[in-house]
Parts: structure tokens; C-alpha cells; sequence
């Protein structure tokens, strides 16, 4: 591979990963709360200490203080710098790196205007929208002209219009970039609409890589089968996925044939979209979109045991570890 | 209004009555005896005048002192790991607590013709600081420094180190981030350390009378000159001691509207 990051780092106690990405790339990076997602980027950034090697264009950022790494993080919460205007939190960058004012203000004024945001220059950070805040932060970070973009949680606490909206604009920025661009995320659309590429952490170790396509159409763990909205059992060399809306929820057993079905008590009820979600403590745990008549008809309440089957032909098999994961393909 | 939650009991409201008498009716009562008709006339005598003066410059000089020092050492506090970091915080703080007038036997000690550091002084450069302005302003720092540096510490340490983290990754070294970031986060605890250690230093008395004795015009502080003026002059002791609670309730004004807000009301 010539350039591009490639990756092989452990943040003692916290995430082992190793992959590569290549440049002009964006790799989502998601998995639940405390899989080491936050923990990868901040090695990455150099904010806490990591052993191994991340070579960006065979340079071992590792061996770089965090200061002269040509990395850009967008922090989830921002972190403007409350004292200085939207203007001044992008010059900071060029500043700092030594870049005279004059020029420092002209570029930062050029990257307002490209995130749209060009009239807010004077503003402090507490006079922005939340979506503006992170607008800024985007602009603050890609204003030094990194070759590897991390954002952290982009959208994390936006109002959910406001994150869509930036969701699409970002993903337009980032064709455009270059640079790699690492996304963590907990939210799949990010996953499925922004990146080339989807690493899975869960545990604090690599569960999956792949295009967002595989991991949504064959995911490997629950956590990611869930952000996908699918249910996922394992026997000992298949994964079988179904989506919710095949589950059929009955209260008796099922009769006919069906070979896929089991039984628990449901957990939790909240609608989906025009659904009903059921998620029931079998072995393991699934989820069924029933319509709400229904629900109200089978009296699905937390606690209630209920049979759950899907029929054989609504189902998609794959084996349990074609690849290890570790490698992007590309 | 009535309390929905009922009477508060008597047994918190006389005590409460009782702290705010023992507080008020001391100063009330020196206002009310001063004789204010001859004030103008105390004011302007030439001993008050240096003393004030003598008493704003040395303290002033010696805030700004405390910040060259003490800036760098609650910096040191609040953003570096080490071991011993919590006994160099409580050495730091020991002035703090000390009796004045065992902080200018300290100085005496340390600084005095034949002190540790004052004896090769001496020899060296022909200075002793004991008895000079000089020795004023030192007794003034040693006094107000700890106040200095534990006010800014807290600022510094409820400004977010997350800031700095992010400063670094934009590429500012460690001193531009102090300078452009946790400096300018932290001005508002900063300024209101300053303002505390001033007060301090203005009212210094009993480290700076054992270290430097009471010469007018060269050691003779404001309060050294109530102490001394009150001995022979009752009545101008009184306009001496108005003079310095006008400033003294200045600097608590100024506190209080610009820096001492409940949390949140900052603007």
C-alpha cells in the first residue's frame, strides 16, 4: 500500500485495533458505549498514551507528540475555545503552527465560508446553534489541513433535523477531502451513508471490518446486528439474519413447521415508526416489529412469554469467519 | 412571606442575629465615633499621606509579584502530574494559616543581615531587605502569595484541561496554549487572586512591623501608623482606621460585581 494509515496500536487496558485505510477513504468506527472507540482516536490524536505503530503516509504518528502529528480532531462536545470568536477558534490552528494573522484570519474566513457559515465569523461560541458549534469545530479542525480527519461523534446532542442536515453536508466535505477520515459513531445511518468503510469495536477489540454494505447485510455481532436493525442468531459455524418485520409473534407455539423459533419473555415495548418493537429475552435476544393491534390484541407487556418464529426463506445464512478481521479489503 | 416549610426555629435565628451584631456594630461604631467634621483636616496630614501611599504602592508591587510567581507555581499545581504535588500544595499553603508575626521571624531568619540567604546578599550587593521598602514588599508577598496561588489554581483547574487537549492538537505548544488558552479561560479567577492578595498585603501588619520595624515614609504601612498613632491620638487613629475600611469595602465591591457572582450569573 503506498501512503494512507495503517494501524496497530493497544491502548493498555482499553482497545487493541489494528487496520488500514486509504487516502481520500472515510472509515466509520462504531460499537458500543466503552468498546475503545474514543480510546482509538485519542491515541491516534496523541492525547493518551498507545503502544504499537499507526504509520500515516510511513510516518509512525506514535512517535510524534500530539502537537506535530498532522491529525485534526473534532472532539465530541466541540471544545471551542469560549474566549475567542468562531473566526479566531479556526485561526487558532494556522496560528499555532506559526502562520501569520493576517493570513491565519483570511484562510479561516475561507473555511466558514465553505461549511456555510461565513457570516458568523464574529460570533462566540455560546451565540452558535449547536449545529453552527460544530460547523465551527469542523472548519477549526480541517483549517490545519490534516491527512487524517477524526471526528468524534459529530452528531452527538444536534437536534435530529439539524443532524441530518449536517450529516448530508459533511458527507459532501468529505468526498472532497483528501485526507482519511476516521467517523466514530453510534448511529448506523453515519455508518451506511458517510463511510467507504466500517469498523466494528466492541469489547475494546476489532469485531468486523467491511463496506457498510457486508456489515449491514451480514453483521457478526449483536451490537452491530442491532445498529442495523437486524436480529442475528449463531449456531456454531453460520450466522443467520432476519430483519424484525419477519419475527411473527404468538403467543401459543407456533404450529407448522417453522425450524427457527423460540421462546422468552418480552422485554421491552416502544414503537417504531409505524410498529410496534418488541425485543424478547430469548436465547439469544430478538427483536419483532409487530403492528400496534396486534401488540395490543397478543397484550405484549414487559414480562409476558411469547413465541417467536420465522419462516426459513425470510432468513440469510453466511459462515461465522470467512476473513479474520483486520484487514480492509478495497 | 410565610416559609411553607414553618418557622425557622429560634434556636438558628438568635445565634444568626448574634454573628451579625458582633460583625456590624465594631465597624458601625467606629464610623459613628469618628469626628467626621475634622476628617478633611486628619486626611490631609502628611504622615497619613505617606503611609497611603506607602501602603498602595508596596502592596501593588507586590500583587504583581505574586503574579510573576505565583502564576507559574498554580500552573505547575493544577496541570502537572508528579509525585509530591500534594506536600509542595500544603508547603505552599503553610503562610496561609501561619501567625504574621511568625511569618517576619521566618523572613528575619531567611532574609536578615545574618540570615541565610541575607548574609551572602549583603556581601555580595551591599543590600539587606530588612527596614527598607524593599523588605516591606517582601513580607507583603510572603504573606499574599498563597492566597495568590490557590485562587488561581481553582481557576485553572475549573478551566477544562480538555481545552488544552485540543489546543495541542492544532499544533500550540505548551506555552501558547498557557498563553492563548488557560490564561485567558482562567482571567476571571485570576484577577479576583489578585484582588484578594492586594487586600492581603494592604492589611499586613504583624510580618511586616517584625521584619522591617516602623520608619515613616520608608516602612510605615497604614496599618503600622493606626497602631502607633493610637497610642498617643485616638481621634486620628479613628479617621486612619475609616480610611482603610472604605478601601477595604471598595475592594469587596469590586470583588462581588465583577468576579464574585453566584455561579451562572456570569455574563
Amino acid at each position: 500500500m503506498t501512503g494512507g494509515l495503517e494501524v496497530d496500536l493497544a491502548v493498555s487496558g482499553r482497545v487493541t485495533a489494528a487496520f488500514t485505510a486509504e487516502p481520500g477513504s472515510v472509515l466509520a468506527i462504531i460499537g458500543p458505549n466503552g468498546a475503545g472507540k474514543s480510546s482509538l482516536v485519542r491515541a491516534l490524536a496523541g492525547l493518551v498514551p498507545a503502544e504499537g505503530h499507526a504509520r500515516l503516509d510511513h510516518v509512525d504518528l506514535l512517535q510524534q507528540s500530539a502537537r506535530d502529528r498532522e491529525v485534526g480532531l473534532v472532539f465530541q462536545g466541540q471544545l471551542l475555545f469560549p474566549h475567542l470568536s468562531a473566526l479566531d477558534n479556526v485561526a487558532f490552528g494556522p496560528r499555532a503552527r506559526g502562520i501569520p494573522r493576517a493570513e491565519a484570519e483570511r484562510s479561516a474566513q475561507e473555511w466558514l465560508g465553505r461549511l456555510g457559515i461565513g457570516e458568523l465569523a464574529g460570533r462566540r461560541p455560546r451565540q452558535l446553534s449547536g449545529g453552527q458549534a460544530q460547523r465551527v469545530a469542523i472548519a477549526r479542525a480541517l483549517a490545519t489541513e490534516p491527512r487524517l480527519l477524526l471526528l468524534d461523534e459529530p452528531f452527538t446532542g444536534l437536534d435530529v433535523k439539524v443532524a441530518m442536515a449536517l450529516r448530508i453536508e459533511l458527507g459532501r466535505h468529505l468526498a472532497a477531502y483528501d485526507g482519511i477520515t476516521l467517523l466514530i459513531t453510534h448511529h448506523a445511518i453515519d455508518a451506511l451513508t458517510i463511510a467507504d468503510h466500517v469498523l466494528v469495536l466492541d469489547g475494546g477489540e476489532v469485531a468486523q471490518i467491511g463496506t457498510p454494505h457486508e456489515v449491514s447485510q451480514r453483521p457478526r455481532t449483536d451490537h452491530v446486528a442491532r445498529l442495523v436493525g437486524l436480529n442475528v442468531v449463531r449456531d456454531e459455524h453460520t450466522l443467520t439474519a432476519f430483519p424484525p418485520e419477519v419475527v411473527a409473534v404468538s403467543l401459543t407455539e407456533p404450529t407448522g413447521s417453522p425450524r427457527l423459533r423460540w421462546r422468552g419473555p418480552v422485554a421491552d415495548v416502544s414503537p417504531h415508526g409505524d410498529a410496534v418493537r418488541v425485543m424478547v429475552q430469548a436465547s439469544p435476544d430478538l427483536i419483532a416489529d409487530v403492528t400496534p393491534a396486534a401488540a395490543a390484541e397478543l397484550g405484549l407487556i414487559p414480562g409476558r412469554e411469547v413465541w417467536l418464529s420465522v419462516k426459513e426463506t425470510a432468513v440469510r445464512r453466511y459462515a461465522t469467519d470467512p476473513d479474520p478481521p483486520g484487514t480492509v479489503a478495497s | 412571606m410565610r416559609d411553607p416549610l414553618g418557622r425557622p426555629p429560634a434556636l438558628l435565628m438568635v445565634p444568626a442575629a448574634g454573628a451579625v451584631l458582633l460583625l456590624v456594630v465594631p465597624l458601625v461604631a467606629m464610623v459613628a465615633a469618628t469626628d467626621l467634621p475634622g476628617l478633611p483636616a486628619q486626611l490631609r496630614s502628611e504622615p497619613l499621606r505617606e503611609a497611603l501611599w506607602l501602603s498602595v504602592l508596596t502592596s501593588t508591587v507586590a500583587v504583581l509579584f505574586c503574579l510573576v510567581l505565583g502564576l507559574p507555581l498554580a500552573w505547575v499545581l493544577a496541570r502537572l502530574e508528579f509525585r509530591g504535588r500534594t506536600l509542595l500544595r500544603a508547603l505552599v499553603t503553610v503562610p496561609l494559616v501561619l501567625p504574621p508575626v511568625v511569618a517576619g521571624v521566618a523572613l528575619r531568619t531567611a532574609f536578615g543581615r545574618t540570615g541565610v540567604i541575607g548574609e551572602p546578599l549583603l556581601e555580595l550587593t551591599g543590600f539587606a531587605f530588612p527596614f527598607t521598602t524593599w523588605g516591606v514588599v517582601l513580607a507583603h508577598v510572603f504573606v499574599s502569595l498563597p492566597f495568590v496561588v490557590i485562587s488561581i489554581e481553582g481557576a485553572f483547574r475549573s478551566a477544562d484541561p480538555d481545552y488544552d487537549a485540543a489546543a495541542a492538537t492544532l499544533g500550540a505548544s505548551r506555552w501558547t496554549s498557557f498563553r492563548r488558552v488557560t490564561v485567558p479561560l482562567a482571567l476571571p479567577g485570576i484577577a479576583a487572586g489578585m484582588i484578594l492578595g492586594w487586600a492581603r498585603s494592604l492589611g499586613e501588619f504583624g510580618a511586616t512591623i517584625t521584619f522591617n520595624g516602623n520608619y515613616p515614609g520608608v516602612t510605615q504601612t497604614m496599618p503600622n501608623l493606626i497602631y502607633v498613632t493610637r497610642q498617643s491620638d485616638q481621634d486620628a487613629a479613628l479617621a486612619l482606621s475609616l480610611v482603610m475600611l472604605v478601601v477595604s469595602v471598595a475592594v469587596l465591591l469590586a470583588l462581588r460585581d465583577r468576579w464574585l457572582g453566584t455561579p451562572g450569573a456570569r455574563t
